[in-house]
This record gives C-alpha cells, structure tokens and sequence, in this order.
C-alpha cells in the first residue's frame, strides 16, 4: 500500500508545489525590491553573528577532541557526527488537529521514515511519509508526538509528550520529589534511538508540585520555532554501519585541535 | 444534455475542482484554523446540483482520494464522506433548487456537517486524537460562504454554458 500512495502522490506533488508558489513569488518579489540599507545592515549582523559563531566553533572542536580522549580511555564508543540535509517547507496540513508539515525532500533525495527533523532552534519532529519528491513530518506539538528528553542541568530522563498546542507540551510521569525547575532545557536523550543525542527540544515552562495528585504537572514550550521557520535540517542518524567513519572523525578533530591555538595537551 | 460542448464543460469543472485543492490547503492566519471553509466539498455540492447526470458519487469518490492524497490522510475517509453529500444532495437536488440562496445555506450547514462528522468518526478510528468540537465549525463558515460559491459558480457555468 506504501508504493502504491507513493506512485499516487506523485501526481499531486505539482498541486501541492502550486499552493506555495504565491509565498515564494511574495519572498522573491521582496528581495528583489529590498532596500539598499537594510541589505548592508543585514549583511554587518551576519558578520558578527559568524563571527561569534566561528569563536563557538573553536571552543567546541576543542570540546570534542577532549570528550573523544576521554571516551578513549572510558574504552566507550565514540559519538559520530550526524550528516544533515537542508529543506525548505512546501505546505502545512491544514487540518488543526495534525501538527504537519510538508517539505521539498522525498525518497529521492534520500529522505526515510522516522528521520528527524530541526530548526535553528533545535528539534521540530520527524519524518513520517515520504513521496518520491516530498515529505511529510509530524511536529513534536502533534498530540499523537512522544519523544524521550533529559533535563540538560542534571540528566533527568523523562518523555515529552505533543498536546495539539504549538506552544505547550507536557513531561510524563515526573515523580514529585524530581529535581526539575522553571526554565530548565529539556535535550533529546537519544534514548528510542531515532532522534540523534544532545540537541535542545524545549524549555521548562511550568512546574506544578499538587500535593493530591500523583505526579509533578510539567509544562515545556518547545525551543524550535514550529510555526515559523521556513529552512529546516533533515538529520541523518549515525548508525551502526557508520561506525568505522568515527575513527575518521577522531582523526580529523585531532587535525582541528593540533591548531588549534591554547592546546596545552 | 450530450450537447457539443460538453467536453470543455468537464474541463472547467475540473478546473473549478483544481482551484478548489488548491484553496483547501493555501495557508490562512492562525485564527482561521477552524473556521476554514470546506471548499471542495462545495464545489462538489454545486456542481451534483447543477449537473446530477454528469456529476455524482463516481466523481465524488475520485475527488476524496486526490483530496486524501493532498491531505495525507487515511485513503479513502474524505471519499466516504464526499460520496456520502454527494448521494445526500443528488437525492434532494430537486427541493434543494427550489429554495432560496439562503435558504439553501442551511441545507449546506447540514450537508457539510455530515461531511466533517464522518470525516472525524473515521479519523478517530484509525487512530487520530483530538477532544475538540470547534471541527464542526467549518460547516458554519460553508454555509456563509454558500450563496458566494453559487453566484461565482453559475456565472462560470453560464459563461461556459456547461448543461
């Protein structure tokens, strides 16, 4: 049945291409007529926003040649770098009680079911149809969404469960005496094995302890901008017939931190 | 009926069907989530009343597939519910045509009210979930929207002069 609604949906790729064309004439249309000096004070902030990011960027390649010495003497696998594939949303189901959207990556390109799916902002769901051209994925606010987290400050493990609010989403079976506080960021565990580990998911938003109920009621607000953006990652998790790149990674890092400047190891 | 040109005439309405698909899944502002008019279930409506020998449930059941297709939902639960507006209306055309715009908007209210129920019923079946009764709203904003579809469809229809 799978093929047979793949084939289909081929037909109705071009439809579907239709509906956003008037957003992206709207977008071209804009940069065509865009201001001189917006374009100039666009272009300073990018500088100093790569600029920073460049800084980060050292502080991390030196991070991860550590993490990797110490996994070494842990005799622990290594982690592996995810590759990432870019995507541009096409269409969003208009249906309110599904949290979709739909992107201009399919089968094609490489796209696979359960794939997951971020923003700048950190995980947005994952993948759960492909069409030869597109894709279709289910945002973590969809209230048939679970995804395994961890509190970031101390390794709590919990489940983020999708309410149908793009705003809200709640922590499952928090027990009262758990240390979780207002503003603490939630990061995929990688625990189910289809979401790569460490990347931020929500934050905190509420915390309260009823004393006549049998669990803490935890609120969280997601960190990616689900309604919003426009350019999305498609992750592609390592497994393990990647294994054998680690080495290679371990190598090339080792490269990274060999220039890299205040190395006293 | 069978005139000369009624091959340009299917042509049209599935140009109309188009449009309609198109205008189902264009984005709206947040607040009209709800309220999004059920427009191919419309423009089905229309054109059983207008043409029952030309268009009924055959049609109806191929437009709820491609409407499944685009939607992403289980195949075949948008056919169900369109065939089932499109036997209810292909039943009822006669007295429908005789009311007035208005008035025919209450007999749509109903007919797209049946169409969002079946839809949900089904849609909770396979597996979906969702405690909100706002999903009948679409049949309210349909039947606002009613006498506006029959006036832009019949001048299409006389222009076209589709029998």
């Amino acid at each position: 049945m799978r093929p047979a609604r793949s084939w289909l949906s081929l037909a109705v790729t071009p439809l579907q291409w239709l509906v956003d064309l008037p957003s992206r004439m709207a977008g071209e249309v804009s940069d065509l007529v865009i201001d001189r000096r917006i374009l100039l004070t666009d272009n300073a902030q990018l500088r100093a926003d790569a600029l920073v990011l460049e800084r980060r960027v050292q502080q991390v390649a030196a991070l991860t040649a550590e993490n990797i010495r110490l996994r070494e003497l842990l005799s622990g696998r290594d982690r592996i770098r995810e590759e990432v594939m870019l995507a541009e949303l096409i269409g969003v189901n208009p249906d309110p009680f599904q949290h979709q959207v739909i992107l201009n990556r399919g089968a094609e390109d490489g796209v696979h079911e359960g794939q997951p799916v971020l923003d700048a902002g950190g995980i947005m769901g994952q993948v759960v149809r492909t069409t030869h051209y597109t894709c279709r994925v289910m945002m973590i606010t969809d209230a048939r969404h679970a995804l395994p987290v961890e509190v970031n400050r101390n390794g709590l493990r919990s489940i983020l469960l999708g309410q149908g609010d793009l705003n809200e989403m709640v922590l499952d079976h928090v027990a009262t005496t758990a240390d979780i506080r207002e503003g603490d960021l939630l990061v995929t565990s990688g625990m189910g094995g289809r979401f790569p580990r460490g990347y931020p998911v929500a934050r905190v938003a509420s915390v309260v302890r009823d004393p006549g109920r049998p669990f803490t009621i935890v609120t969280a607000r997601p960190t990616a901008r689900l309604d919003k953006s426009r350019h999305l990652l498609l992750v592609d998790m390592p497994d393990t017939r990647k294994a054998e790149s680690a080495a290679a990674v371990t190598a090339d890092i080792r490269k990274i931190q060999v220039t890299e400047p205040g190395d006293g190891q | 009926m069978g005139n000369s040109r009624s091959g340009g005439g299917g042509l049209i309405i599935t140009a109309t069907f188009l449009c309609s698909f198109v205008l189902s899944q264009l984005p709206l502002p947040r607040v009209m989530d709800w309220a999004r008019p059920e427009w191919v279930a419309l423009v089905l409506i229309f054109w059983v009343l207008m043409l029952p020998h030309r268009v009924g449930m055959g049609t109806a059941f191929l437009v709820g597939i491609i409407l499944d297709l685009i939607k992403g939902s289980v195949l075949g639960l948008s056919a169900l519910s369109l065939v089932t507006i499109a036997y209810v209306t292909h039943l009822l055309h006669r007295r429908i045509l005789m009311y007035p715009l208005f008035q025919q908007g209450f007999l749509v209210l109903v007919l797209i009210g049946i169409n969002q129920l079946i839809f949900h019923w089904m849609q909770m079946a396979v597996g979906m979930t969702g405690n909100n009764a706002l999903f009948l709203l679409p049949s309210v904003v349909s039947a606002l929207f009613w006498p506006w579809i029959y006036i832009v469809l019949n001048g299409i229809r006389q222009l076209f002069r589709i029998q």
